[in-house]
C-alpha cells in the first residue's frame, strides 16, 4: 500500500470568481483518520467533491489511494465509501434492497451482495429492519443504513461530510463508535465535522479551514497545546466588554463570543482573585479543547 | 479537457445495466398499475376516436381508419412513454431525489447513468408499445407476428425520444418548464408526422418539415410491420432514430457533466 491515502497539493477551486478552495495541500495516511474541520462555508463539502472527482479542481493536484483524480477518479471510488452529508437513500426500497441495489452499482452480483448483507446490517444495527421501508427508519437508522451502503464495497477509504449532523446524541454517539470499529479494521477516514466534540474523539490528526485555506493541520492534543496551551476560564453573565479590561493584564488572550467571555489563563487564580465577590457571574474552568482552537482560528471571520 | 470528458463517459459496455436493474425493481412494485394503465389507455382511445371519427372518415391510406390509427398509436405511446419517463421519472432521480448523486459516488460514471436511464425508458417505451400493439392485434386489426417485426421499431423510437427528453432535463432548471417541450415539441410532432391522419393531408412545405422529424420515421417503419406492407427505405428511416439517439446521448452527458460536476 502506498505510504498516503489522500494528498491534495495546491489545489484550487473557485465558483463565479469566489474562491472556496485556496492553494490547500494535505496529505492522510492509510489508517488513520483525518478531520477537515471549518465554519459553514469553510469549503468542507468542496473538497469531499473534488475529492470523488465530482469537481474539477481549477488548480493543484489530487491523488487518491495512489491515483490521480479527477483522471481516474473512477478506479479511486471503487475502493471509496461515502457517507455524504444529505441522505440520498433510495425512498422506494426497503433497507435491504438499498444495499443490494448499491452493491451492484459497484460490479458485483446479486448473490455476491447478498452473501453481505447479514454482516452489514449486523454493523448498522438494523438487523431487525432489513425488510423495513427506508420512510419508516428514524434519522439515526437512515444513518447507519448510510454507513452501511458505503461499506458495501468493502472500501478502504471511507469519506463522510458531516456524519452526525442532525442527530440526537445517543444516535450519534452510536456512529461515533461504529466509526472506531472501522477505524480499527483498519480503514481510511476522511471526516469532515464543525463538532468539535466529534472531532476530538475521532481524528488522529485534522486540519481547520477558513476561507479554503488550511490554518492550522496537526493531532488535536498538539494543536490545543500549540494554539492555546494553558487552562480556560469561562465567564457568563456581566458586561464581557467590561470584565475584558478587568482581567486583562491577567490574561494570555480574551475571546468573546456571544454572551461568553472565554479567558485563556496561564495562571487561572490571578483572574479568580480579580473576580471575587462578583456574585452576579458564573465561573467555569476547564481544561482547553479543540473548540478553543476552533474559536481562536476561525473567530475573527466570523465576526465580519 | 478531452481527458475531463472521458471520465464521464460510460465507462464499459455494461456498467448502465445497474442503473436498468434499479429501476425495474423500483417499477415491479407498481408493475400491474402500470400495465393496466398502459392497456387501457389505448383501449380506450381506439374505441373512442377509431368508432367515432372511423364511422365519419371510413378508409384511410387503403385501411380501416381505426387500423390505421392503431399503428400510429403504437410509435406515439413509445414516443410519450420514452419521453415522459425521462422528464418525469429521471428528472426526479437526478434533481430532487438525489438517486444520481448516491450512485456519483460509486464506480458508475455519469455516462453510465445516463445510458441506464435511457435503456430503462426505452423499455418503459416497448411496454406501451407492445400494450397498443396487443390491443390492436386481439381486436383484429394487427396480425400476431407484426409486433414482433414492429418492436425492434418502437425499441428505437422509445431510445430516440428518451434521449431527446435527456436534453431537455439537463437543461431544465425545474420540472415546470417541461410544458413547453410537450406543447411545443412533442404535440406538433403528433399532427406533423401522420399519427392520427395521413401527413398527406398537410400543406407540402409543412410535410417537407414532417419528414425530418423522429416520430415519422418512427410511423414509417412501424405502420408497415404492423400492417403487413412492404417498408420502404428501412435503412434511411432506422440511421435516423439513430441519430436521433446517438447525438443526444453525448449532448446530454456533456451538459449533465456542466449540471452536476461543476
Amino acid at each position: 500500500m502506498s505510504s498516503v491515502a489522500v494528498g491534495f497539493a495546491g489545489v484550487t477551486k473557485s465558483y463565479g470568481g469566489k474562491t472556496v478552495v485556496d492553494g490547500l495541500s494535505f496529505t492522510v495516511a492509510p489508517g488513520e483518520c483525518f478531520g477537515l474541520l471549518g465554519p459553514n462555508g469553510a469549503g468542507k463539502s468542496t473538497i469531499t467533491r473534488m475529492l470523488l472527482g465530482m469537481a474539477r479542481p481549477a488548480a493543484g493536484e489530487i491523488t487518491v489511494l495512489g491515483v490521480p483524480v479527477p483522471a481516474r477518479a473512477r478506479l479511486a471510488r471503487k475502493r471509496i465509501g461515502v457517507v455524504p452529508q444529505f441522505d440520498n437513500l433510495d425512498l422506494a426500497f426497503t433497507v435491504r434492497e438499498n444495499l443490494l441495489v448499491f452493491g451492484r452499482y459497484f460490479g458485483m452480483s446479486t448473490r455476491e451482495v447478498e452473501a453481505k448483507i447479514p454482516s452489514l446490517l449486523e454493523f448498522a444495527n438494523l438487523e431487525n429492519k432489513a425488510d423495513a421501508r427506508v420512510a419508516e427508519l428514524s434519522g439515526g437508522m437512515k444513518r447507519r443504513l448510510t454507513l452501511a451502503r458505503a461499506l458495501v464495497n468493502d472500501p478502504q477509504l471511507l469519506v463522510m461530510d458531516e456524519p452526525t449532523t442532525g442527530l440526537d446524541p445517543h444516535a450519534r454517539h452510536l456512529i461515533w463508535e461504529r466509526l472506531r470499529s472501522l477505524l480499527a479494521r483498519g480503514k481510511t477516514i476522511i471526516l469532515t465535522t464543525h463538532f468539535m466534540e466529534e472531532a476530538e474523539r475521532l481524528c488522529d490528526r485534522l486540519c481547520v479551514l477558513v476561507g479554503g485555506r488550511n490554518v492550522a493541520e496537526g493531532r488535536p492534543h498538539a494543536l490545543i497545546d500549540e494554539q492555546i496551551g494553558c487552562q480556560v476560564i469561562e465567564i457568563y453573565g456581566g458586561n464581557p466588554h467590561e470584565l475584558s479590561s478587568l482581567i486583562k493584564p491577567y490574561a494570555k488572550r480574551i475571546e468573546v463570543s456571544g454572551e461568553t467571555l472565554f479567558c485563556y489563563a496561564p495562571d487561572p487564580e490571578h483572574v479568580r482573585l480579580q473576580l471575587r465577590g462578583r456574585e452576579d457571574l458564573r465561573l467555569l474552568q476547564r481544561p482547553p479543547n479543540l473548540e478553543d482552537v476552533f474559536l481562536r482560528l476561525t473567530g475573527r471571520e466570523l465576526e465580519k | 479537457m478531452g481527458e475531463g470528458y472521458a471520465a464521464v463517459l460510460p465507462a464499459n459496455a455494461w456498467n448502465w445495466v445497474a442503473v436498468w436493474r434499479r429501476n425495474l425493481l423500483a417499477w415491479k412494485k407498481v408493475a400491474l398499475v402500470t400495465i393496466l394503465g398502459n392497456l387501457a389507455d389505448p383501449i380506450i382511445y381506439l374505441f373512442g376516436l377509431g368508432f367515432g371519427l372511423g364511422m365519419i372518415v371510413g378508409r384511410v391510406d387503403g385501411t380501416s381508419y381505426i387500423a390505421f390509427l392503431a399503428t400510429g398509436m403504437v410509435a406515439t405511446s413509445a414516443m410519450t412513454a420514452g419521453t415522459f419517463e425521462t422528464i418525469y421519472a429521471t428528472f426526479a432521480r437526478m434533481h430532487t431525489q438525489r438517486t444520481w448523486e448516491a450512485i456519483l459516488c460509486t464506480q458508475l460514471t455519469l455516462g453510465d447513468i445516463v445510458l441506464g436511464e435511457l435503456a430503462w425508458a426505452a423499455t418503459k417505451a416497448c411496454l406501451a408499445g407492445i400494450a397498443i400493439a396487443v390491443v390492436a392485434a386481439t381486436l383484429g386489426y394487427a396480425t400476431w407476428p407484426a409486433i414482433l417485426y414492429a418492436l425492434p421499431a418502437i425499441a428505437l423510437t422509445g431510445l430516440a425520444f428518451a434521449s431527446l427528453a435527456m436534453v431537455v432535463i439537463a437543461l431544465a432548471p425545474s420540472h415546470d418548464y417541461f410544458v413547453f417541450y410537450q406543447t411545443l415539441v412533442l404535440t406538433p410532432m403528433l399532427l406533423l408526422c401522420g399519427a392520427i391522419f395521413p401527413a398527406t393531408q398537410l400543406p407540402d412545405a409543412v410535410q417537407q418539415v414532417g419528414h425530418f422529424l423522429p416520430l415519422a420515421h418512427s410511423i414509417d417503419l412501424i405502420r408497415p410491420a404492423m400492417l403487413g406492407r412492404p417498408a420502404g427505405s428501412v435503412g434511411l428511416h432506422i440511421g435516423a432514430l439513430c441519430a436521433y439517439a446517438i447525438l443526444p446521448l453525448f449532448l446530454s452527458v456533456v451538459l449533465f457533466r456542466r449540471r452536476l460536476m461543476r
